[in-house]
Formats: C-alpha cells, structure tokens, sequence
C-alpha cells in the first residue's frame, strides 16, 4: 500500500495537567478532502500545531512524504509543503491584503516581482481580488478567514491543514469557499480541515475523523461516522444524527 | 525605483551644502545630525522593520568606536582599516548578543532590557580595561591626511558621513523591496504567522540584528574619527541608545527617510533651544522627552509617517469622489 501523504500517528499532547490529545491517529492522502470534527475542547487546535511544528508533542510519531517530521520547527515543515491557517486569525495587522499574502509567495518566489505575481492570482482564487489594497486590519472576520486561507495558498503546499475556515460565514459566503477547497483537492492536495459546518463535511470529505477529549473515537465515510452510535453521543447529541442525515449529500 | 530617485535626489541636496555654506559651526551641526541618523538608521533596522525594540544600541556604536581607535593607536593599524574592523566587530558583538536574545526566545521589553544590560557590561568593562585607555579614554592622534580618515576640511567629513547615510538609506530601500526584508516585516507583525509561511524568525531577527550593528558601528568609527576622542561613557554610553532609537521614532519607524527627518528635528529643536536658554545640562534630554510624548500624541507614525497618512486619506478621498461619478456612467 502507498503512504498517505500524512499520518500521524499515537500522537498525545499534554498542557500540563490536561492531557489535550491521547494518543490519536490519523491520515491523510493527497487529492482528497480529509475532516477532522469533534466538540469544541476535544483536541483538534492542539493536534494541528503538533502537525505543523508549533507544538512538540509529548508522544507519538508525525510522518510527512515518508518521513518522520515529528519536531521539526515550522518553517520547515511550510518548506516541505505543510501550510496551515489559525482558527484564531493571525493576519499581519499593519500590511495590506496584497503584502499579507506576499510573504506566503515568497517562500517558493525570491523576487518581489514574481511573488506578487503569485499573490495577486491567489488573492483573486479565494475571491479577494478587490481587496488588494485594503490594510488587512480594517478586514471583517469572514475576509480574515480568506485572507489566512490566500496566505497559507501563496506558499503553493502540498498539504493544506485548514482550522475552521469556514466558521464565522454565512451561507452565501460558504457557498463561494466551498468550490475553492473542493478545486483544491481536485489539484492533488491532501486537505485536512477541522469544521463545524457539518453541510460542508458531509459534501467535501472523503474520509472523517471524530476526536472527542483527544482521542480519536471514529473515523470512516461521512455518512458512517455520523451513523455511528458512539459519536451521536459523544459529539452530534440526541436526534442530531437524524438532522443531518436528512441534508442532501452530495 | 520611484525609492531609489528619491534617495539620490536627497542625497544630491545635501551633498550641495557646502558650495553654499562655508560656516564650520553649520556644517559640524550637519556632520554630528548626519552621525546620528546613521545610528537611528541602524536602529530602525531591527526595531523599524524588525519590531525587536533595542535599547542598547550603544554596545554596536561603541564597539565601532573603539575598534577604530584601538588598532590605530595600539596596532598602529590605517584608520580606514580599522574602520572597517570596527564594522565587522560591531556585526559580531550584534550577532553574540542576537543569538543569545533570540534563541531565548526574547521579545519586547525582556529583548530591550537585555540589550541594555550588554550596553552596560562593556560600558563597564571599557572603564577599566587598559587596552581602552580605561576611565582616561583615548585620543586618536592628529594626522590631518585623508589616508588617515582624517580631513582638514569640514566638507569632506561632512561628504564622507553623508556618503555613509547614503549607503545606510539605499539598505533600507533595498529592504523594503526584498525577502528578506519582506519576512523581516513579517515577524514584526505576528512571528508565528511567519512562521506557517516558512519564516525562520529566528535567522531573519538575527541576521536584521547583525546588518542593524554595522550601521550603527560605523556611525561610531565615524565619531571616533571625527572628534579624535573615545571614552566609556561617550562609546557605550545611554545618551547613544537614546538617541538611536529616539530619531526613527520621532521620524517614522520603519520608513526609509525616518532616522534622517528625526535625526535633524531632533537636532535643529536641541540647536534652538539652546540658542534661547544656552547651554543647560540635559536641556536636550528634556527636549527629546518632550518631542516623543508629542510625536506619541499627535503622528504616532512619525514624521514621515504622518505625511504618508495624509497623502493615502487625499488619494481615498480622491477615490471616493470618482467612484460615484462611474457609478452614474454606468447606472
Ligand atoms: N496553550 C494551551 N495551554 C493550556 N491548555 C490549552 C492550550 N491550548 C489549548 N488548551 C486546552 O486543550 C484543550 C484542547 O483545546 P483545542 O485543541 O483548542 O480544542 P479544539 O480545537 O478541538 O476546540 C482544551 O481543553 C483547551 O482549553
Ligand atoms: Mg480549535
């Protein structure tokens, strides 16, 4: 069997006295669309900056194109092809939309000509085109989100790990992001995100994980995990299930 | 290159001060607020574009003083090349003090503490080691020949240091329109931000510390040279940190023009006051204390940056008023 391009694997994480992530396993294969879901406090935030390199984990292995990566600092990672956004918006507050999405272009474009090149086909990708020159301070939360999304794009990944892009939007805005993350996996990354917005799960994702108090208590096809008994229970509460299985999956 | 014409058109200006003026009072006003820019300019490096606030740029200036005077009158060494040295010993001490900072992962005010702390350790160490000249200081030995960096004219110390600001102005420029001074911005901003785009915050806020050290350094072989006398506390002392970070402030951190404009706000506002009062100890203390709580209250961006807030808010009224106009083409 071929590697995925990720799996993570027994990975625990302890803040503390709080152990965040037990021992959680995960994978995923390029091209395709993986979800990570579970209530809020379970352990998803935590798991991704192990993944990315802002967190050293207290256990377990990360492998990443082969490799075992488990450690290594941020930077390095981005350089291998790992990019992330924050849930919580971390947007170069005094730069412009373009120069905000610029730093991303750089790490594969050294000259400033080419990288803004990159930037600004990014930028219009993810549908700010017309907020170039806007200081990304003066940005609602929704363009924040698109901007974390354009910035993490720029540095052309090879695994997109996306925390909750899509909180925050409304429906319309929603179904303008949606395409964009399908496009994404059409082009051969492996997308991990962690979403609330359980009409996007159930639609993009090929495969989904459950974590619940940090570890992993399900994963399998969208309409399995939401089917499972265990994760009614843990995550989706009484009479949910039936909720959303009456959404049309496509 | 819109950057770089205006750099060398304010270059030009100043380089023809002197076919007009001749009065040496004058022209060493300019010399001392040229050699005071070039520090700030080293200072705005790191604290401008790289958000890493020193307060201890005197370990650089005096490191290139010292340098300068030491292998001149110890070693018999050119002036010139000890000038040079001096640059390169500043760049270590940056380095030395860069490494430990960050790799320990300082920031804010932790990070200025620290480089006071150097500041004062060779402050110290300068006052009684012999090799310094200790609590005497050094003089540098008249040799009035350009050879050895010494000129009997005002005008050429003044084009020589105005050569240097020249320099230091085309780095800044070159900065903004680089990586690395891209990525520099970056960490100021949010450095983990950066760093999920590939930024190893830690070389960027090092290497910015190392360049930011051979300026200012070499503002300090300059002074060496130029008033032929180092001590301790004129070397490493906190008037050279203040000052450093003073002028970028009061000018616009961060800009390319803001040690410059600061430098001579500063200077000409000291120069005036003491024509009115003469000269009181600490007036000019006072006077800059007075000009930060009013640049802080009224262009927090500084002067440079003020006049770029004005001119962006006319370009989006300008805007503002053609977007209705197009509507009304279009509609
Ligand atoms: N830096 C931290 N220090 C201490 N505890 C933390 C830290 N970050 C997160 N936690 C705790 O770890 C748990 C998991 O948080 P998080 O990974 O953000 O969950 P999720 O993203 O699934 O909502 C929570 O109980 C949270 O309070
Ligand atoms: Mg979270």
């Amino acid at each position: 069997m071929v590697e995925p391009l990720l799996s993570v694997e027994g990975i625990s994480h302890r803040f503390g006295g709080l152990l965040a992530v037990d021992a959680a396993s995960l994978w995923a294969p390029a091209g395709s669309i993986t979800s990570l879901i579970g209530p809020n406090g379970a352990g998803k935030t935590t798991l991704f900056a192990v993944i990315s390199g802002f967190l050293k984990p207290t256990a377990g292995r990360v492998r990443y194109g082969g490799e075992d990566v488990t450690g290594e600092p941020p930077h390095r990672l981005a350089r291998r092809g790992m990019a992330r956004t924050f849930q919580i918006t971390k947007p170069f507050a005094g730069l412009s939309v373009r120069d905000n999405i610029l730093i991303g272009a750089h790490l594969r474009h050294p000259a400033r000509a080419d990288a803004l090149a990159v930037a600004e086909t990014v930028a219009r990708d993810v549908g700010l085109g017309e907020l170039l020159d806007r200081p990304a301070h003066t940005m609602t939360a929704a363009a924040r989100k698109r901007l974390e999304l354009a910035r993490a794009l720029a540095t052309e990944p090879k695994l997109l790990l996306l925390d909750e892009v899509l909180a925050g939007l409304n429906p319309s805005e929603i179904r303008e992001v949606v395409p964009v993350i399908r496009a994404l996996a059409g082009r051969g990354l492996a997308v991990v995100m962690i979403e609330h917005v359980m009409q996007a799960v159930m639609s993009l994702s090929a495969h989904v994980f459950v974590l619940a108090e940090g570890r992993i208590i399900a994963e399998g096809s969208p309409a399995h995990v939401t089917a499972d008994p265990a994760v009614v229970e843990a995550y989706l509460g009484h009479g949910a299930a039936a909720k959303v299985g009456a959404h049309d999956v496509h | 290159m819109k950057g770089f014409l205006l750099i060398a058109i304010v270059v030009a200006a100043f380089a023809a001060v002197p076919l007009v003026v001749h009065s040496n009072v004058t022209l060493n006003f300019l010399v001392v607020a040229l050699l005071i820019a070039l520090a700030g300019q080293g200072w705005n490096v790191l604290g401008g574009y790289g958000g890493q606030y020193s307060f201890g740029h005197a370990a650089f200036f005096g490191t290139g003083a010292y340098v300068t005077a030491v292998l001149q009158m110890r070693y018999g060494v050119n002036a010139w090349i000890g000038f040079a040295a001096g640059i390169a010993a500043g760049s270590a001490v940056g380095a030395i003090v860069g490494t430990l900072a960050f790799r320990a992962g300082l920031r804010s005010s932790y990070f200025a503490l620290v480089t006071l702390a150097f500041a004062e350790v060779l402050r110290i160490l300068a006052s009684v080691a012999p090799i310094t000249g200790a609590g005497v200081g050094m003089l540098i030995k008249l040799d009035l020949r350009a050879q050895s960096f010494q000129f009997q004219s005002r005008a050429l110390f003044y084009l020589v240091i105005l050569a240097l600001v020249a320099v230091a102005l085309v780095t800044a420029q070159m900065l903004e329109r680089s990586r690395f001074g891209a990525w520099l911005i970056a960490v100021r901003e949010n450095e983990d931000a950066a760093m999920a785009l590939g930024v190893d915050a830690f070389s960027i806020k090092l290497g910015a510390m190392v360049l930011s050290a051979a300026i200012t350094a070499a503002a300090g072989g300059f002074y060496a040279q130029y008033f032929l006398f180092v001590d301790a506390g004129i070397a490493y002392g906190t008037w050279i940190s203040i000052e450093a970070l003073l002028t970028p402030v009061i000018g616009g951190v961060g800009t390319v023009f803001g040690p410059l404009v600061g430098a001579l706000a500063a200077k000409s506002l000291g120069e005036g006051a003491k024509l009115v009062t003469g000269d009181v100890p600490g007036l000019d203390l006072m006077i800059y204390g007075a000009m930060l709580v009013l640049v802080i209250r009224f262009v927090p961006h500084g002067i440079v940056g003020a006049f770029a807030d004005v001119s962006d808010r006319i370009k989006r009224r300008v805007l503002a008023a053609r977007a209705p106009a197009r509507e009304a083409v279009h509609g």
